[in-house]
Order: C-alpha cells, then sequence, then structure tokens
C-alpha cells in the first residue's frame, strides 16, 4: 500500500496549513494516550479544560496529550517526565515528534532512509514496543480531526492514516535481529579475568 | 481478556452526555463509511453493497449508511449497559463469530472511526478526557463482541 500521489499531495496540503502548530496537535495526541490520573468519583471529576477548544497558536501541545490519557501504558515510557496537563517536558517532547513528522512530510518518497536514525534510536536505545507508534498516530488522527474538521473528510483521513501508517513502519524497521546480529549500540562483553 | 470494565460516574456522564447529541443515523453511515474508505480490506464483508469504488461513492452509498446507521443504533445499547456489556452482546458475538464470520480486530477499527466521527462533529466537547472514557468504551464493546469466539 504505497503512498499514492494523491496520498502526497493531501497529506504535503495538509501539513502547509498546519504550519507552525505541528507541535500543538502532536503534545494534544500525547496527551490522549495517557491520561496524568485516573478519572474518579470525588474531587478529580472530568475537568474540560477551558483553553482545550479552539485552535489556537499558544494552546499546548494537542496530540501528545491524548494519547497518554487513552492508552495509559504509554506513560510507562515516561515515567521520568511531569505527565500532569501544561508539562513543558510533554510540550518538547511534542515538539520533538512535531519535527520529526515534518521531516517525514518532506521525504515521503524515501520514509526508511529518513527515519532510520530515529527507528535505531527507538529499536536500540528507548525500546519501544512498536504498537505504540500505532496507539499516537490514531490520537494524532483524532487531534486533527478536532481542530480541523471541515479538512478532515474520508479521503484525507485515509491518506493520512496511510502516511502515519508508512512511519509507524519505517520506524520498526531496526526492531528486529539481523541474521548478523543486532546493529548498533552493545554493552560490553564480560572481560575474562586476568590471568597471573 | 478481561471485559468487566469498570466506568466511573464522571465517564458515564461525559459518555451519555456526548451521545445524546449524536445523530446516530449520519455518525454511523459516516462511521462505516470512513471504515470502509481507510481500511479498504473491511470491504470483504459488503460485496453485495453495490458501488464502493471511490470515497465518494463509499461515503454516499445508501447500503452503508443504512447498515451504518444500523450498527451505531446497537453501539446506543452500549451507552446505556455500560456495566454489562458482555450479556447486552453476547448474541451479537455469536452472530459475528459464527455467521458473519468477522475478525474481531475489526471491532477495534470500526471504534477508532466512531471516535474520529465524534471528533469531528464535537471539537468543542472532545477532549482528551472526553477520548479516553470512550476509547474505553469501545475498547470494552470490541471486546464483549469478541467474546463468544
Amino acid at each position: 500500500m504505497a503512498l499514492s500521489a494523491a496520498d502526497r499531495a493531501a497529506v504535503r496540503a495538509l501539513w502547509r496549513k498546519l504550519g507552525s502548530n505541528v507541535c500543538i496537535y502532536t503534545t494534544e495526541a500525547l496527551e490522549r494516550c495517557g491520561h496524568p490520573a485516573p478519572v474518579t468519583s470525588g474531587s478529580r471529576a472530568l475537568r474540560l479544560r477551558p483553553t482545550g477548544f479552539l485552535p489556537r497558536p499558544h494552546l499546548t501541545r494537542a496530540s501528545s496529550r491524548r494519547t497518554f490519557a487513552s492508552f495509559p501504558a504509554t506513560k510507562t515510557y515516561f515515567p521520568h517526565f511531569d505527565l500532569s496537563p501544561g508539562s513543558a517536558q510533554v510540550k518538547a517532547h511534542g515538539k520533538k515528534v512535531a519535527d520529526a513528522l515534518t521531516l517525514a512530510v518532506a521525504h515521503l518518497d524515501d520514509l526508511p532512509g529518513a527515519l532510520s536514525a530515529l527507528s535505531d534510536l527507538h529499536a536500540l536505545q528507548l525500546r519501544v514496543d512498536p504498537v505504540n507508534f500505532k496507539f499516537l498516530g490514531h490520537c494524532l488522527l483524532v487531534t486533527l480531526a478536532r481542530h480541523y474538521p471541515g479538512d478532515f473528510g474520508p479521503a484525507m483521513h485515509a491518506s493520512l492514516d496511510k502516511f502515519l501508517s508508512h512511519v509507524s513502519a519505517a520506524l520498526a524497521s531496526s526492531y528486529r535481529w539481523t541474521p548478523e546480529g543486532v546493529a548498533g549500540p552493545q554493552p560490553p562483553l564480560p572481560r575474562a579475568p586476568e590471568s597471573q | 481478556p478481561d471485559i468487566m470494565v469498570h466506568f466511573s460516574a464522571e465517564e458515564k456522564a461525559a459518555i451519555t452526555g456526548l451521545w445524546g447529541k449524536v445523530h446516530v443515523e449520519e455518525a454511523g453511515g459516516e462511521a462505516l463509511g470512513r471504515l470502509l474508505v481507510v481500511y479498504p480490506w473491511t470491504q470483504r464483508f459488503f460485496d453485495n453493497f453495490g458501488n464502493l469504488s471511490s470515497a465518494s461513492a463509499i461515503m454516499g452509498n445508501p447500503k452503508v449508511k443504512a447498515h451504518g446507521k444500523k450498527v451505531l443504533t446497537s453501539f446506543g445499547n452500549a451507552v446505556k449497559h455500560m456495566d454489562d456489556l458482555k450479556d447486552t452482546f453476547a448474541e451479537l458475538s455469536e452472530l459475528h463469530c459464527d455467521k458473519l464470520h468477522v475478525d474481531p480486530e475489526n471491532f477495534k477499527l470500526l471504534g477508532n472511526m466512531i471516535l474520529i466521527v465524534l471528533a469531528t462533529h464535537f471539537s468543542k466537547e472532545f477532549t482528551p478526557q472526553m477520548q479516553a472514557a470512550w476509547q474505553k468504551l469501545t475498547t470494552a464493546v470490541a471486546n464483549a463482541l469478541a467474546h463468544k469466539y
């Protein structure tokens, strides 16, 4: 299921429209994956954040936030993060994700090549289970659907979904053992005790 | 999979509140249509639906709309019986397994399409917290539907 010319055109057009706001939406997508605290009866009632509805540039990052809420297991990769709403760390991470996606949009003809360094990073150092790329992709789609409903018809939805699944596949490409062994940084082998 | 999911009072209120605003016929047709457009292999279950040759053909197809309405109306039962999804969907689970032969993975895909349709129609309400509650519901319904397999 390669990206057709129509898919590429659609993705590029939407990315131009998003402009510098991409990081807002990737941050919301991250938050949508893992909520900072479970929704319970009592004081932590479902609160609709006052700034959360309309697409405004000063908003905090949208898509990251969604991923942490709906798919709480994604939070296990961020034990060192403050995951509360408005977190500067989540915002910064949303920006990293946004920059990576923008890089991908600029290299639709060679996603595996463009993303190979990031694939190595996720596979060998971060060791994020690839299923999470799907969760973040889904939350990014929800975020964009919410903020750009007029642009998010079925054809655009399909092109974006395809694009994100290609990105996920490219990110997951370094994950398996090669016959020659795992490429990349290896823990040092134990040294044999020095002979007398 | 454990399907005795607990929904808090807040989650129930959020889900029910939003459900009250949903135009089931329109949203159902859209969700099913998007499933067939975005994941074209799902068309395998709808060979007798006529013209599915393009996104616009699919979204305008009257059989898609009718079936989408049927599916989402049934989903409304889930909203009414969030504490008892297993029993609520027992018969439908058998139907989908034994007669329709639907891979349960498709229930998750359709659930995600429902969420996206909700997001396009309810920008203001579809916060991360709202999505989390609905994500829980669609996952629980998918599991309930898969229970008899």
